[in-house]
Order: C-alpha cells, then sequence, then structure tokens
C-alpha cells in the first residue's frame, strides 16, 4: 500500500466518532464603535504608522517628503501615485530585479481593526514578492474599506480566488536577541499605511 | 537534541548550574506570558473562541481522513503537488529526493518544527545538501550547533553576548558586538543574499484549508514568503493534523494563535499559499510520523488540536527553570512531553515527570487541550507499562508497602521524625532530592494518630 493509502487507513480506523462544525456565526457580529480609530491605535502599536487623508495628492505630498524618486527607487502599483515613482518601472518584473527597492507603495484590499492588518492579493501587487523586498512599504486603503475582526475579514474574502494572498502587519520584525524588538528583519523596516476617506 | 542519553532532570541540573541565567530565562518566559494575558484580555469572547477553536478541532480530529482527501484534491487541483510521507524518514526523502530533481545542492527554510521533529538539516547534510535557516533565532541556533530550544522564541535560552559571538566567528562582524540592532542587521544582510541566490525555499505550514487547498504561514519577520517567492521551488511540509475544515475558521486561529504566543494581535505576515505563481513548482509534503497512532490514543489524541503556539511552555515553571534543551526533543515544555512519548515511549519516559502537574499550561492553552491531566495519564501508562526510572520505581514499591502496612507505616513515620531530630544530616545532604534548594521541615513530636490516642480515641 502506498504511504497515502496507509495514513489514510489508520487515520479512518483511529479516528473519534463524528463531532459536528461548531457555530462561529456570533464572532462574526463583534464590532467596535469606531473601526478607523482602531485600526490606526492598533497600527500604531505594532509599529506601524496610519496617515488618514482625504485626496491623492496628500499622499504624494508625504510621500515625496521622504522617498525623492530621482535617488531611491520608489515603485508605485497604484496608478495615482505613479508621479511619485521612479520612473522606467516595468510591471511584472522579475523579483530579483527588486532587490533595490526603496519604497513599494500598493493597494490593498481592506483592514483590519482588530489587528491592523492589510489584505493584499498577488493582482494588486505585480510579484508576490514586492511586499517583502522592498526596505520600506506603504499602502493605501479607502476609509470604507474597513473591517472590525477576522470573522468579517473572511466574510469580505469569502470564496474568492486568489493564487496568493497574506494579512500584513506593520514592518517586517524580530525579538529574537534577548526580545529586544528591532523593526527590519528581513522585509520593510517601515509601513505606512494610508486611509483614504473618500472614494476617488 | 537527540543523541542525549540524559534525561530531563539531569538535563536540567546542567542548566540550573548557572542561576543567574535560569532567573533571567524564567523572568523572561514570564515577561511574554503577562504579554499574553494582556493581550486576550482584550477580547471579552476569548472564552468563546478558545472553545470554539477547541470544537472545530474536534471536529477535525472525527473527520481527519475525509478533510484530508478533500484537502489534496482542492490542493491539486490549485496546482500543488502533494505528497505523503509516513515518518520522518520517508518525509525526509521525498525532501532529499525534489532537491535532487532540481539539481540543487543548498536550500533556505523558513521555521518548521516539523523539520525539526524529522531531523531534516542533518539528513540532507549528510547527502552533500546545505541548509540555512532564514529565522533569526533558528539561525542563531543553527550557527551554533544546537537545536531551537523553543518552538516559537528558538534561541530564548541565549543571551545577546553569546549571539554577538557568533556572529563574529561566523559573519564577520567586530567582536564584542551585542547590540541586537547591529547583529540583526548583519543576518538581514547575510540572509538577503541567501534568498537571492537559493532556487528552493522550504516553509513549514501553520494552517491548511481542506475547503480550499489552501495553506497559511504565518512569520514576524516575513522570512518564509521572502524565502518562498524568490524561489523557483516551494517546498511547504505539514503534520497531517494542520488541517481546519473552512477558510472562515481561520478567523478563529489566527486570532488565537498570536496572542496565545508573544502578545500581538497577529502575525506581521499571514500568508495564504494557494497556487504556485507562474513557472514556480510548489510542493506540499503531508506527514504522518506517529500522528495517526497518537489519533488512535483516546486519553492524549486531544494533543493534536496543538497549534504551536508555545504559550505552555512560556507558562510552566518547570520549563522555565530548566530551559528547552533539557526536554531532549523538537517540541519542548508540557505540549512537548505528551506528542514524545507517542513517538518512543522508552526515550521519552522521563518527559511526563517533568511537570508540576499545576494546570497553567492548560489554562492557557487557546485550543483547550486538558495538557496537565494528559501528563498525567502519561505517567500511569508508563509505570504500567514498565518505563518508569529504576529509582522512582524501587521507591513506589516501598511506599506500597509501607501504605499497606498500619505497623510499618508507624514504624516508619517514627523513624523519620528520630532520623529529623537526631541525625538531621542524613536527610539535609545531596542524596536527598528534596533537600535541593529547600531545607527540610522540623519534625514534629509527635505524629497525629499518637496527638489522637492521647487525647480523643477515649471518649
Amino acid at each position: 500500500m502506498s504511504s497515502r493509502d496507509t495514513i489514510l487507513a489508520a487515520v479512518a480506523s483511529n479516528k473519534p466518532e463524528a463531532m459536528p462544525i461548531p457555530d462561529i456565526e456570533p464572532f462574526k457580529h463583534i464590532g467596535y464603535d469606531d473601526v478607523l480609530a482602531q485600526y490606526e491605535t492598533v497600527l500604531t502599536a505594532i509599529g506601524g504608522a496610519v496617515h488618514r487623508v482625504s485626496n491623492w495628492d496628500e499622499i504624494k505630498t508625504i510621500v515625496k517628503e521622504k522617498y525623492d524618486s530621482q535617488h531611491v527607487r520608489v515603485l508605485s502599483l497604484v496608478p495615482e501615485l505613479d508621479e511619485v515613482a521612479t520612473s522606467a518601472y516595468e510591471i511584472n518584473p522579475a523579483a530579483h530585479q527588486l532587490a533595490d527597492v526603496e519604497l513599494a507603495v500598493i493597494k490593498a484590499h481592506f483592514g483590519v481593526a482588530e489587528n491592523g492588518s492589510v489584505w493584499v492579493t498577488e493582482e494588486l501587487l505585480g510579484h508576490r514578492a514586492v511586499p517583502f523586498i522592498c526596505q520600506h512599504l506603504a499602502a493605501v486603503i479607502t476609509a470604507d474599506n474597513m473591517v472590525d475582526t477576522m470573522h468579517r475579514a473572511y466574510m469580505r474574502i469569502a470564496d474568492t480566488q486568489y493564487g496568493w494572498g497574506a494579512f500584513i502587519a506593520g514592518p517586517s520584525k524580530t525579538a529574537d536577541i534577548e526580545q529586544s524588538l528591532v523593526l527590519g528583519a528581513h522585509g520593510p523596516r517601515s509601513m505606512t499605511v494610508f486611509v483614504l476617506d473618500q472614494q476617488n | 537534541m537527540t543523541t542525549t542519553t540524559k534525561d530531563h532532570a539531569e538535563l536540567a541540573d546542567i542548566f540550573n548550574k548557572d542561576e543567574e541565567r535560569v532567573d533571567w530565562h524564567d523572568e523572561t518566559l514570564w515577561w511574554i506570558r503577562a504579554k499574553r494575558d494582556k493581550s486576550v484580555h482584550q477580547l471579552p469572547e476569548w472564552e468563546a473562541l478558545r472553545e470554539a477553536a477547541s470544537n472545530i478541532k474536534f471536529n477535525v480530529l472525527s473527520n481527519l481522513d475525509t478533510y484530508l482527501t478533500a484537502f489534496e484534491a482542492a490542493a491539486k487541483a490549485n496546482g500543488i503537488t502533494v505528497h505523503w510521507a509516513a515518518d520522518a524518514q520517508e518525509h525526509n526523502q521525498i525532501v532529499h529526493g525534489l532537491l535532487t530533481e532540481n539539481k540543487v545542492t543548498q536550500m533556505v527554510k523558513s521555521k518548521s518544527m516539523l523539520t525539526e521533529e524529522c531531523h531534516l538539516n542533518d539528513y540532507l547534510a549528510t547527502h552533500g545538501i546545505e541548509v540555512i535557516d532564514s529565522d533569526l533565532g533558528e539561525r542563531i541556533v543553527q550557527l551554533a550547533g544546537e537545536a531551537p530550544s523553543h518552538i516559537v522564541l528558538p534561541c530564548i535560552h541565549k543571551k545577546k553576548e553569546e549571539i554577538g559571538d557568533l556572529f563574529h566567528m561566523y559573519l564577520g562582524t567586530p567582536s564584542n558586538m551585542s547590540d541586537p540592532q547591529f547583529l540583526t542587521e548583519t543576518a538581514r544582510g547575510s540572509l538577503r543574499e541567501t534568498f537571492l541566490t537559493r532556487k528552493v525555499a522550504l516553509t513549514g505550514v501553520n494552517f491548511a484549508v481542506a475547503e480550499t487547498g489552501e495553506f497559511v504561514v504565518c512569520t514576524n519577520e516575513g522570512n518564509a514568503d521572502m524565502g518562498a517567492h524568490l524561489a523557483d521551488v516551494h517546498i511547504a511540509c505539514m503534520g497531517i493534523e494542520k488541517l481546519i475544515p473552512k477558510r472562515e475558521h481561520l478567523g478563529v486561529f489566527l486570532r488565537l494563535l498570536t496572542r496565545s504566543a508573544t502578545g500581538q494581535p497577529i502575525t506581521t505576515y499571514s500568508s495564504h499559499f494557494s497556487k504556485p505563481r507562474a513557472g514556480q513548482q510548489m510542493h506540499l509534503v503531508l506527514v504522518d510520523n506517529g500522528r495517526s497512532v497518537q489519533l488512535g490514543r483516546k486519553d492524549f489524541r486531544n494533543s493534536l488540536k496543538c497549534i504551536r503556539c508555545g504559550a505552555c511552555m512560556n507558562t510552566c515553571p518547570v520549563y522555565r527553570r530548566s530551559g528547552g534543551h533539557s526536554y531532549h526533543t523538537a517540541v519542548a515544555g508540557p505540549i512537548g512531553s505528551i506528542l514524545a512519548p507517542n513517538l518512543d515511549m522508552k526515550k521519552y519516559a522521563d518527559l511526563p515527570f517533568a511537570s508540576t502537574l499545576c494546570g497553567s499550561c492548560s489554562n492557557v492553552c487557546p485550543v483547550k487541550i486538558d495538557i496537565h491531566d494528559q501528563l498525567y495519564k502519561w505517567r500511569q501508562v508508563l509505570v504500567k507499562e514498565g518505563y518508569a526510572p529504576t529509582g522512582k520505581k524501587i521507591a513506589m514499591q516501598v511506599m506500597a508497602a509501607t501504605l499497606a502496612s498500619p505497623t510499618l507505616y508507624h514504624a516508619a513515620g517514627k523513624m523519620g521524625r528520630a532520623t529529623i531530630k537526631y541525625a538531621p544530616f542524613a536527610v539535609n545532604n545531596k542524596l536527598n532530592p528534596w533537600y535541593k534548594q529547600r531545607d527540610m521541615p522540623e519534625s514534629p513530636k509527635e505524629s497525629f494518630g499518637e496527638w489522637y490516642g492521647k487525647n480523643r480515641s477515649k471518649k
């Protein structure tokens, strides 16, 4: 018998009596009074930064102040922000050509207030490696795309198809050396989320 | 480490020689336990979440064969190649086979306790393949030639000065550099080079979804993603118990996992791998290695609910003061002490005894495993099967004989009291384990029996 069949047979004969799946519906109704404030508090506490902005120009100004795209490579996957990016960037490049990206700006589907994360899937990124290989990461979400908890996050995701997707909550971090928190373990050293308060 | 012949108590003795380090280890882990408390108290629904998670896992265990076949079909439809490994040996061979097929002699790996359990690195090393661990803590213990001492915090037992020495020796940092920021930056640079040059990356799996065929990998550092997204081949290895029924159940488990582990609301990256990216191969290895046997042990099958958060270790008074390596198994601490005897009763017979049975582990377990009860039950099984240490066996026989005979019992009591009174050196010495770190009590003048005889029995 193949290992597959051996394992399945052993599991079938050793498994306990059938138990039902519990109802997780009640969790889906838990929420916060002010989801945006909750999101801001949590993301800030875990080392991220939040900017509430009312239009694209405000984002451009903030990005330009910190990142001079003439001197460092700024990658934008948000067409509205192309003018802050270093020109001559090709869509969907080989991942290894991304090694010198200083700032990557991406769109995210939505944010999760309980943990400060954003949900992204690969179509938003050009390449799966983008949010990891850059030195700094910025994500844009609109204020109406904010859910309370992970339960609601999965209600939003539902049965959508994606090759790869992730919740990203703040900058890459480690505390492996004597529990001292260090931002920027392998991935971005900072993460900024722009919350656009109107649909543009 | 597996080559050891010392048991938990002997290994703990070695760790305990440096009292300052023991105190520091103890305090660090307790600090993480306290962070966990603070974080879970922010969710009024915490207990309901634990209950739900526990029941979802019951459902998984009771339908595991069905879920495994459903998962396999969905994963295959997604373009993932699924492999099955009955034991550690087969798992290692499968991984090695994939490396050979791709003509690769170097691999980057993110944290996977399953590969530790299977001793994959050693196996591959003997076949001429170099594995670089990319989780910072794992990289550190790898440089030190050690195994992780904790499933979430692999080098929690190491001081920053020791890490500085390792980096000086292997990564060319100046000597006496112990600043965590500086050391992390050095590792970042070194591992970035590794990520950019490896063709094959291996990751663990935190959760796999039967319904969709996707699997989720959680890291704070982003090392699993850096490895997998930059490599041509992604190999993911998981124990068969990591399945959950539906995508929506991830909501329950992702809320519990990191709050229990480190007190964070979620890991920085919770990556959902559903399909290989264009041009990439994605392999998934489903590993049994004793899990189906444990499933058949009614008293111990609950241990398969474990989501590897490490909360039971952080809270365990024995783990905190004996160190992870004293458990001489990949998964240390209370949960490891339940899992290990399932793999080899003789080799790990000491572990269920490495507990005070205080119940703190069960209280913090996010999936409500009855950890301390199972440890107690393992002790009974092990003694019955003849795996108790000889000293303990003899002591128990003497104790049973004494308690069975009133004459013997009274005589022994009298002797004990006399010894402590007139010959305290006979008990206050190193041969008596109870004397370690505490004084023996003063003995009463008479036993309760004697007192009762004098004062009450005549009425």
